[in-house]
């Protein structure tokens, strides 16, 4: 009888990998190479990819599809001006502990709306994000309605200057894009990974095989929600100034992530690293024609989700059986067994 | 031998739809029980009460002596309890072996290598290894009643649910399904096996329940609860006196 041998990585996931950090150490070295606005938009592009890939863990794998996950980006964007303005905290240990405030208070948002079902859920996420919206808009230490800037004293602690301050601010986001997608990877791979996959098909099936399903999905939002502030500080650290509109806006912080995501394929690893640089392209290509941009926007993701309700990668996937993040099983007969 | 699972005056309404009325009974350890009863008699509602998919208005419900009247499924999955569903429920974007593997990491809280090498016996038992890599969602009919006894049995139950698992399937595959079930059984497996293709069903168990809605009818040795005048004429819906 030939020896069987389960395996996870595969040819493809290796040369994906050797890529991958190739282009990581290029595109660590970009303060060298790229000019001002290019840096810029890249740390645009990798907090994208962040916020991206944590929509795509909890909507995607966990099944909350939120709406209000700008909740969380304007939150950690706020205690960053929060607590460097009366604080005098660091910057980044500002972002940090508003990444930790964010998973405690997602803990009773969670006990809340995770009694609500599908489309309810969605609804319930928002109503929550316009809460916190119309909160902070009331506090008026922080500038109320039309937000404030942050003082030059504590952009000047990052760095004396202004292209140190962007090198900073673009390794800041390259790291938070590393150290998602390296979290996220990590987690699917281990076992309770895989339970979250099974409740990405199953939930009553999952439930039936000894998966708690409520815990799961608190977890992941909790984690997600905690990682998503710590992505919001960083986008206005980027951003230097903040506001209650642009801070909790559904828009830039939500609908154009799930665009991402749906685009890219939900519910896999790959989809919203393809689907933040197809929006990246379409929006650099398409942004100078003003509306016309959002309507080939939303034209875009209705024949993906007609054509390929699993997306871009969904396509690729399933025509090639690739997978660049190797993160299924694969059963193969031992060939040095063969013969014997 | 003691009860494995003892269920008590359970009970479970949907508006006016009963479809649990007062039902109880012993289910012995080691043993295998059929269920039969017309479409709609509460069976696999019944089951769904078991494995805590549903819970009941009133009844208690004992596993292995401990009340589980008020446990999640998960946790009564983690004691012992596995089921196939009526309806396969794959994990339509993972593997076969990724499938089951949730059954042994989950269910019977295996992990690495140990998880992995019963897995493939599973697999081997029940005729998917061949299909391992296979994404469960591409699956034929037969084979994802396959996998839900696989996905099952790798969670390592001591009682078994299969919920109208040889249906649709040929005399040959019939024949293999019985083969199977009867080695799980022999291994000391309790089972409960809802099933209209009673040839299959009496060909592994030894006593019978007949519900229609959802009471219980008739309990007892096989033949003896086909050949009763009651059965026929309710379940098999023929004139006793022909």
């Amino acid at each position: 009888m030939n020896a069987r041998i389960v395996t996870r990585a595969t040819r493809a996931s290796r040369v994906a990998m050797i890529i991958g950090l190739l282009a990581l150490i290029v595109l660590a070295a970009a303060p060298w190479w790229a000019g001002r606005a290019d840096l810029r938009l890249m740390g645009e592009i990798f907090l994208y990819l962040s916020l991206a890939c944590l929509w795509n863990l909890m909507a995607g794998y966990a099944g909350l599809v939120s709406v209000g996950q700008q909740a969380f980006v304007g939150f950690g964007g706020y205690m960053l001006f929060a607590l460097t303005i009366f604080g005098g905290v660091h910057p980044i240990v500002a972002i940090l502990i508003g990444g930790l405030l964010a998973a405690v208070l997602s803990v009773p948002i969670a006990i809340l709306i995770f009694r609500l079902r599908g489309a309810y859920f969605a609804i319930g996420t928002w109503v929550v994000a316009e809460v916190f919206r119309l909160s902070f808009a009331q506090a008026s230490a922080l500038g109320g309605g039309s937000g404030s800037s942050l003082p030059v004293g504590v952009v000047k602690s990052l760095s004396e200057s202004r292209s140190g301050r962007e090198a900073l601010s673009y390794w800041l986001a390259l790291g938070a894009a590393v150290v998602v997608i390296g979290a996220v990877y990590a987690f699917l791979r281990t076992r309770r990974g895989l339970a979250l996959t099974a409740i990405r098909d199953s939930e009553i099936a999952a439930s039936g095989l000894g998966i708690d399903i409520w815990r799961t999905k608190l977890e992941v939002y909790v984690v997600t929600s905690a990682f998503t502030a710590i992505v919001g500080g960083l986008i206005f650290l980027q951003k230097l100034r903040i506001s209650p509109d642009a801070a909790f806006s559904v828009n830039d912080w939500t609908a154009f992530v799930i665009f991402i995501v749906v685009i890219g394929g939900i519910g896999t690893l790959e989809g919203p690293i393809i689907g933040t640089l197809l929006f990246f392209a379409l929006r650099e290509t398409l942004a100078d024609y003003g509306t016309i941009y959002l309507i080939a926007l939303g034209a875009v993701a209705i024949v993906v989700m007609l054509k390929a309700p699993k997306g871009v990668w969904g396509l690729i996937r399933d025509r090639y059986d690739l997978e660049l993040f190797p993160l299924s099983y694969r059963v193969r007969v031992d060939s040095n067994d063969k013969g014997a | 031998m003691p009860a494995i699972l003892s269920i008590s005056g359970l009970s479970k309404s949907f508006g006016a739809v009963v479809v649990a009325d007062e039902t109880s009974f012993d289910v012995q350890e080691g043993s295998a029980v059929g269920i039969l009863g017309p479409n709609g008699a509460g069976k696999t509602s019944l089951f769904n009460l078991i494995t805590g998919t549903l819970r009941p208005n009133a009844g208690r419900i004992e596993f292995g002596g401990t009340d589980v009247t008020a446990q999640s499924a998960a946790k009564r999955c983690k004691m012992g309890i596995a089921r196939s569903f009526q309806v396969p429920q794959p994990f339509g974007g993972m593997t076969v072996f990724e499938n089951a593997l949730v059954g042994a990491t989950q269910g019977a809280g295996l992990s690495g290598r140990d998880a992995q090498t019963f897995v493939l016996e599973v697999l081997e038992a029940t005729g998917l290894i061949d299909k391992a890599n296979t994404r469960a969602g591409s699956l034929s009919l037969l084979d994802r009643k396959r996998l839900e006894m696989a996905r099952a049995l790798a969670a390592k139950p001591k009682l078994l649910l299969l919920d109208e698992i040889a249906g649709g399937l040929t005399d040959g595959e019939c024949v293999a399904l019985i083969e199977t079930i009867r080695n799980v059984h022999a291994s000391g497996t309790t089972i409960i096996w809802i099933e209209h293709v009673v040839h299959a069903l009496l060909a592994v168990v030894e006593k019978l329940i007949v519900i229609d809605f959802g009471k219980k009818i008739a309990e007892g040795e096989p033949k003896a609860i086909m050949d009763s005048a009651e059965v026929k004429e309710i379940y098999l819906g023929v004139d006793p006196d022909v």
